[in-house]
């Protein structure tokens, strides 16, 4: 009970010590050493693993790009095997939208939203440590491909058939269970995430009432329920089909390999919605803290965030405009695609409605904030250009596409990612992060990640096709850039292992508010945050502060 | 902060149960992909063993896990809201099941009402007919692929009708055993609930009859025999699979409730069991509808 400084006088906590000790006799006692860590059942341990397994993830990933934008430096083959290339590509793309992006997203889930709920922990925390555990086993049989003899999966991480199926290179069966125990992981997060908002919201916690950093997890979390279970049912088609015979994607049994395009995007589509509307969250916390103002357009953003969320379902085919889909497909896919931009437009509103007239400061979590609205803003309107039918026939599998969804994962989700770290690692560990380096992490980035993604539209626009080694003398001296950009922006993320590293070691000390304008629940406990929080609910009068401001 | 009115919610302490399934997820996973892997090559390894010591191991966690959860909710631990945390989870659950399945039922409607007829020339697919596969004539159940082979059709009456009588009713005597459990009518209880597992177990049996009678000389309904035999097994196989698992579930109740577990108010772990067991009935439903008779 040592640590937990603000229940433990609360009588109804001493009861609850006594009545849970079979195990280890109190409720606050934490095994040590590496026990801690396999064993846990606490939101705030659950949540650092898998923040900690995210961001060694994004490193391993990068480090992979690191080898493609080496390769693609200057025209012609010089460091990897075409062949290795493809794997390079695959499995980039797999590790940092399953084991990066989506694990540190719901790292964030774990930390933040018991917190800012009022609850005492997630609601099934024993599964909550399950559906962490299995992640490090899966991308230990990913990347493990790599040093077997089939080599790691070569087909692209969208897996079409039949480059899965009939041209594979043996390793479709490694990928495929990865790639189960991924959703299985996903889909027992996304039901703790719901039942813990459904049920777990301290006394007066209205739905309207709660931030909307959780409202957008709770529709996320909905989104996976539904989407994972298909990327099930899809990768054991890939898996029966080229195992055991069946010909789902094979036309000779009467199959189709563009169903497997549909099954896919069907997943597909909502999954890049996963991916961007925790973002949303984050920013919609961090841009009121920094303005001093609250947040414009609070219930306009829930049902913006929703919209968005129930047209993901009705979109995935503009992934398909050149596969030959009727013309009435094609034309319902763009203007459904195309109606996404106003619920995202709405909320792009509101988040410079929010700044505007506001007191601004600039802290680096305002900095990653800002940099997102605009960064996101430009991969939202490459993502528009895509959207028009005609024009994507020009636009399809070439480098455009590339930049497009690097805007929206790297300078959209990962950026959204850097702000809501820097907001809360005062938090987490008790201390200030050190102030210049991390604006040195932003600039470097911010810079970097422009030289890195931007020329990639010309190229795209010129024709440069995606996933190959080697490409036409014309796009050399952009690819050039592209790749110094590259390595600028891999290397600027040690930066932030840096400060993190420092922050957790020392630093100045964090007060229980290190942000004038921040509000919410979170920020009513001590910094760092003790062990166990909300034993007992907060009061009323603090759920209601935190929609003043 | 101090209130003493709120019922405290139950945080387990340390578990060791969810690492010993993720290693047995691991083991599973690396056993199957190494089992087929190996078979599609024709030779043989060790991937089968570590498939089965996974499996081994799941059941283990399973025995074990549950223990805790049974021994923590006999010591009246569990309040009323953490049940709702159980409900809550068990019916996303079964959601997400809902969506497994949809996503076979979406590829066989894609399969017949779009890439069987577009084979055969239907729409602006005429080529595709006239210059790949000019003798190939669309039709469901597919018994003729473009690529030749050949099969036959499953019909609905027989064992399947058998199957989806016994099911329903399965499903109806399930919602009787909960109804005694409700009214405190232990040996109704204890009745339906055996008549329910002995339902279920009986539609498994003839589920076997059944593929044994496919994969026969006379029927040569195969695994790989075109899309029909494919989307027949993978729907009817994952729906028995399921059946299975429910009938352990509605098994494992049985023993809990000789053992004198459940109470009226409280019987969570019996619900959950019912639930799914209502939901793969629902499921056989929608495949008698869509792959046994349309």
């Amino acid at each position: 009970m040592t640590t937990d400084t603000l229940n433990n006088t609360s009588t109804a906590d001493i009861e609850v010590a006594v009545n849970q000790g079979d195990n280890s006799g109190n409720h606050d006692h934490k095994m040590t050493g590496i026990k801690r860590w396999l064993y846990t059942t606490n939101h705030k341990d659950i949540g650092t693993l898998y923040l900690w397994f995210a961001f060694i993830m994004l490193l391993t990933g990068g480090a992979l790009a690191m080898v493609i934008r080496a390769e693609l430096f200057q025209p012609g083959l010089q460091l990897v095997e075409p062949d290795f290339f493809n794997q390079l590509t695959t499995v980039h793309g797999l590790v940092m939208v399953f084991g990066a992006i989506m694990p540190a997203f719901t790292g964030f889930a774990n930390w933040m939203l018991p917190m800012m709920l009022g609850a005492p922990d997630m609601a099934l925390p024993r599964m909550n440590n399950w559906s962490f555990w299995i992640l490090p086993f899966a991308f230990a049989i990913l990347l493990g491909s790599f040093f077997m003899e089939s080599g790691a999966p070569n087909f692209g991480w969208t897996f079409y058939a039949p480059l899965s199926t009939t041209y594979s290179n043996g390793s479709t069966a490694f990928f495929g269970f990865a790639v189960h125990i991924m959703g299985i992981s996903s889909i027992m997060g996304a039901i703790n995430i719901v039942v813990t908002i459904m049920n777990m919201r301290a006394p007066g916690m209205t739905y309207m009432k709660m931030p909307l950093f959780v409202w957008t997890f709770f529709i996320t979390a909905y989104l996976l329920i539904v989407v994972m279970p298909v990327l099930a049912g899809v990768v054991t088609m890939i898996l029966t089909d080229t195992y055991f015979g069946t010909s789902f994607f094979d036309a000779a049994g009467g199959g189709d390999p563009v169903m497997f395009q549909h099954i896919f995007w069907f997943f597909g589509h909502p999954e890049v919605y996963i991916m961007i509307l925790p973002a949303f969250g984050i920013i919609s916390t961090t841009i009121p803290a920094f303005s001093r103002k609250k947040l414009f357009g609070y219930s306009s953003m829930v049902y913006a965030t929703s919209s968005i969320a129930l047209l993901s379902f009705l979109v995935w085919a503009h992934h398909m405009f050149t596969t030959g889909m009727p013309l009435f497909g094609e034309l319902f896919f763009m203007y459904c695609t195309m109606l996404i931009a106003v619920p995202t437009g709405v909320k792009i509103f509101n988040w410079v409605a929010t700044m505007w007239r506001g007191s601004l400061s600039f802290e680096t979590p305002m900095l990653f904030s800002i940099a997102f609205v605009i960064l996101f803003t430009i991969g939202g309107f490459s993502g528009l250009m895509l959207a028009m039918t005609p024009v994507d026939f020009q636009y399809h599998d070439t480098y455009f596409v590339v930049a497009h969804f690097h805007y929206v994962l790297v300078t959209g989700s990962l950026f959204s990612l850097y702000a809501g770290a820097y907001f809360w690692l005062p938090k987490w560990t008790g201390h200030m992060y050190n102030d210049t380096l991390s604006k040195w992490h932003f600039w470097c980035s911010l810079i970097s990640v422009n030289l890195l993604f931007f020329p990639m539209h010309f190229l795209g626009l010129a024709g440069m096709p995606r996933r190959i080694p080697d490409y036409a003398l014309q796009f050399a001296d952009f690819n050039k850039w592209v790749s110094i950009g590259g390595f600028a922006f891999g290397l600027s993320q040690l930066i932030f292992l840096a400060v993190v590293i420092k922050c957790i070691r020392g630093g100045e000390k964090a007060l229980a508010k290190p942000w004038d304008g921040a509000v919410g629940l979170e920020w009513t406990v001590a910094s760092p945050a003790p062990y166990h929080t909300f034993s007992a609910p907060p009061s009323q009068q603090d759920i209601d502060k935190q929609h003043e401001n | 902060m101090t209130n003493k009115e709120y019922e405290n919610y139950y945080v387990p302490s340390q578990s060791h149960w969810p690492i010993v399934g993720a290693v047995a997820l691991f083991f599973i996973a690396i056993g199957a992909a190494n089992y087929v892997t190996d078979l599609a090559k024709e030779q043989s390894g060790y991937g089968g063993y570590l498939l089965l010591a996974g499996i081994a191991l799941v059941i283990y966690m399973l025995i074990g896990w549950f223990s805790d959860v049974i021994r923590e909710s006999l010591a009246g631990k569990y309040s009323a809201q953490m049940g709702e945390s159980f409900r809550q989870g068990m019916s996303w659950f079964i959601f997400s099941e809902v969506m497994f399945f949809a996503a076979f039922f979406g590829a066989l409607l894609y399969l017949r009402v779009f890439s069987v007829p577009w084979l055969g020339g239907a729409g602006n697919n005429a080529a595709t007919g006239a210059v790949l596969w000019p003798d190939f004539v669309a039709h469901w159940p597919l018994l003729t692929t473009p690529g030749g082979t050949t099969t036959s059709a499953m019909g609905w009456f027989g064992l399947p009708l058998l199957n989806t009588i016994l099911l329903l009713t399965s499903s109806i005597t399930a919602h009787f055993a909960h109804s005694a459990l409700i009214k405190n009518n232990r040996s109704a209880l204890k009745t339906w609930l055996g008549l329910t597992i002995v339902l279920g177990l009986a539609f498994i049996f003839f589920q076997v009859l059944e593929y044994a009678h496919g994969y026969s000389e006379e029927m040569r309904l195969f695994l790989d025999s075109g899309v029909y035999g494919n989307t027949f097994y993978l729907l009817t196989g994952f729906h028995g699979m399921h059946v299975t698992l429910g009938c352990i579930m509605l098994i494992v109740m049985w023993f809990r409730i000789l053992q004198g577990h459940f109470t009226p108010e409280k019987h969570f772990a019996f619900q959950a069991a019912s639930w799914y067991w209502h939901f793969v009935d629902v499921v056989w439903v929608i495949l008698f509808v869509f792959v046994y008779i349309l």
